[in-house]
């Protein structure tokens, strides 16, 4: 296992705590009717976003899912200004335009999440492609869900970047459901990342443990990094709540859920933590806290930021 | 001057502004060493490389999201698909992704990229090699299109495409890829969204995209000897289009024909048939006539029954002029 400072370790955990906290908050403004549409919180997969993306550069590029929140924030995207997005205020990042679905920003090297399942693949290829064409050393990291995986774009996807030898990692999150569906009723595999050896593409599955993920995402950002081509990691998570906010998960029997919401990501770190007297309870309430406000700020942040003007509706749909 | 095929002209075009500009890339399925499948790449991989003319696997959704990506990160990708219909198997590259990406994304960046595809019937390819898809796109906003239908066109919209900050579909017709023209030695470029008065008239306007821009040639020559003398307009863009043009030749004549070799149901015909009565419903003395395919696919064997043609156009213009308002 790598070795990693006490200051690394909190901060990471302090990320995934971001991300869980920011994703109930979510849930709760949703409920109110503050944001309209759609919203997908990664609740229970908070560590495959923070220890891959705890590998990348600002440069790097990141494409990611509808179920995206987590990996934006882990790529370093502002709290303020993410909420300003889900809020469709006109300073987020996209304007207000993208939302939650579909929000990204170059300046961070996020692509993009993507409303089509499997849609951003092909386009993580591109990027990877760029930089690879400019000779650059930046990476590309695509991640996506094991229903993903059933679309031709995945394959499709895999072929080129092999064939290319593109500097792309490519991170599958098996959370078992694709949207109401249980992986065993789509795919008779259990592990995604076998798909990967019909391209001669290295992979690995691990299970939803930060270290774990951690040191498989290091290894394979460095063989990007170092030009030896494209890598798979599957990260075995678990969904807690319905693909949706506002799913009632009445195709999912409540066993199963408790089961997934007893492994949890954040509480096995956070008890590593502990363990190793990284972590006690005056900085956790502290980091709780201090999360809590950040969150809070960024809400009202949202709230108060304006909303586009109807005449903002025509603009610059061309360069 | 000097003479050119039509597919030389989309290889000239590409090569002068690969040699420009080391952003552009030229992606496709077989563009590399077979030099793709109309010709248009021949001896491009010689000159740029491997590292830009990039010969991909056979998976047209994963190449236009390659562009895609491509573009985003400061590249400029020519794509190559090798038949219009092919476009079907990547619609979602191109429509929920490359059209709206800038503008979904705040307008942050623009999406230089172009997808050059052949079209159209001619070559017995039958039902999935033969379509004229090109109102599909004409329907996405974020897409521009066009459809050049001659050599001098084809060079010059190619270049205005690739050169353009925007993603530009250029459809060519396949039956025109031998036509000879004549272009300037020098260099130039077409404007994206102007028309081309072919022929002046004071008749009847025929406003033709692509083929049926030399087929509505060919019904005025027929006409003329019975004396009417229709305008034809190349409309060489057809997204966005120019209604100038169309407009200021049916405030002359009076009388209009739209002429395409598209299905005529829904097809671009239909939309300028509906600006047209929409706007200057006035100005018409007589029901718009459209000159379209037939509804159905394009069959193996009796293409020539189903592609419109010189006469389609004759008629149309017969029966604009007979059914006076």
């Amino acid at each position: 296992m790598t070795k990693l400072s006490k200051k690394t370790m909190i901060l990471f955990y302090t990320q995934m705590i971001r991300i869980r906290k920011m994703e109930e908050k979510l849930m709760e403004v949703f409920a109110n009717g503050e944001i309209p549409g759609f919203i997908h919180v990664c609740i229970g997969q908070e560590a495959t976003p923070v220890a891959v993306c705890s590998q990348l550069n600002d440069s790097d590029y990141m494409a990611n899912t509808h179920r995206g929140h987590g990996h934006a924030l882990a790529k370093g995207i502002k709290p303020d200004m993410f909420m300003a997005e889900l809020f469709g205020r006109s300073n987020g990042p996209c304007r207000g335009r993208a939302g939650s679905m579909h929000l990204a920003d170059m300046n961070l090297g996020i692509l993009g999440a993507n409303g089509i399942v499997g849609g951003g693949i092909p386009i993580a290829n591109g990027a990877a492609f760029a930089s690879m064409y400019k000779k650059t050393d930046q990476v590309t990291v695509c991640f996506f869900g094991e229903g993903a995986t059933d679309e031709g774009t995945f394959h499709e996807a895999l072929n080129i970047a092999s064939v290319m030898k593109l500097p792309i990692i490519f991170v599958c999150e098996n959370n078992g459901w694709a949207e109401f569906t249980p992986q065993s009723v789509h795919m008779t595999i259990k592990d995604v990342s076998k798909r990967a050896a019909s391209y001669k593409i290295p992979a690995k599955t691990v299970s939803n443990d930060f270290f774990e993920i951690y040191d498989a995402a290091a290894a394979f950002v460095k063989r990007a990094r170092q030009g030896k081509g494209p890598s798979l990691l599957e990260v075995q998570s678990s969904r807690w709540h319905g693909h949706f906010v506002g799913d009632a998960q009445k195709y999912r029997d409540k066993k199963e859920i408790d089961t997934a919401m007893k492994s949890d990501c954040i509480a096995n770190f956070k008890k590593y933590l502990f363990e190793k007297k990284i972590l006690n309870k005056k900085i956790n309430q502290k980091i709780l806290t201090d999360i809590d406000q950040e969150i809070d700020a960024a809400v009202e942040f949202a709230r108060t930021s304006p909303l586009p003007e109807a005449s903002e509706l025509m603009e610059e749909l061309w360069a | 001057m000097k003479e050119i095929r039509y597919i030389w002209g989309v290889k000239e075009a590409i090569y002068e502004e690969m040699e420009k500009d080391e952003q552009v890339v030229f992606i496709g399925e077989d563009v590399g060493s077979p030099g793709g499948s109309f010709g248009a790449s021949k001896g491009l991989l010689e000159t740029f490389g491997s590292e830009r003319i990039i010969d991909t696997p056979i998976s047209e959704a994963g190449i236009v999201g390659m562009a895609a990506g491509a573009a985003a990160c400061g590249l400029r990708p020519i794509v190559e698909i090798m038949f219009m219909d092919f476009m079907t198997v990547c619609m979602d590259g191109i429509v929920n992704q490359i059209a709206k990406m800038r503008y979904m994304f705040g307008s942050r960046y623009s999406m230089p990229i172009v997808i050059r595809t052949p079209g159209g019937g001619g070559l017995n390819a039958g039902p999935q090699h033969s379509q004229c898809l090109e109102a599909w796109f004409a329907h996405v906003p974020g897409l521009k299109v066009v459809m050049p239908s001659t050599p001098y066109d084809v060079k010059g919209l190619l270049k205005s495409a690739i050169r353009d900050d925007n993603p530009v579909i250029v459809v060519e017709n396949k039956s025109l890829h031998a036509l000879k023209g004549e272009i300037p030695n020098d260099e130039y470029v077409v404007e994206i969204g102007k028309a081309d008065i072919k022929k002046s008239g004071t008749d009847v306007t025929v406003v033709a995209t692509s083929r049926m821009v030399h087929e509505s040639l060919k019904a005025s020559e027929k006409l003329s000897k019975q004396g009417i003398e229709i305008e034809v307009i190349d409309l060489r863009s057809i997204s966005p289009w120019d209604k100038e043009t169309v407009f200021n030749s049916v405030g002359k004549t009076h009388h209009l024909v739209i002429a395409h070799e598209a299905v005529k149901q829904c097809g671009i015909g239909a939309e300028i048939s509906a600006v047209v009565a929409e706007e200057i419903m006035d100005e018409l003395d007589a029901p718009i006539e459209r000159v379209g395919a037939p509804f159905v696919p394009v069959p193996f064997n009796l293409e020539q029954v189903y592609l419109p043609d010189s006469e389609n156009v004759v008629t149309a213009v017969e029966k604009t002029m007979e059914r006076l308002f």
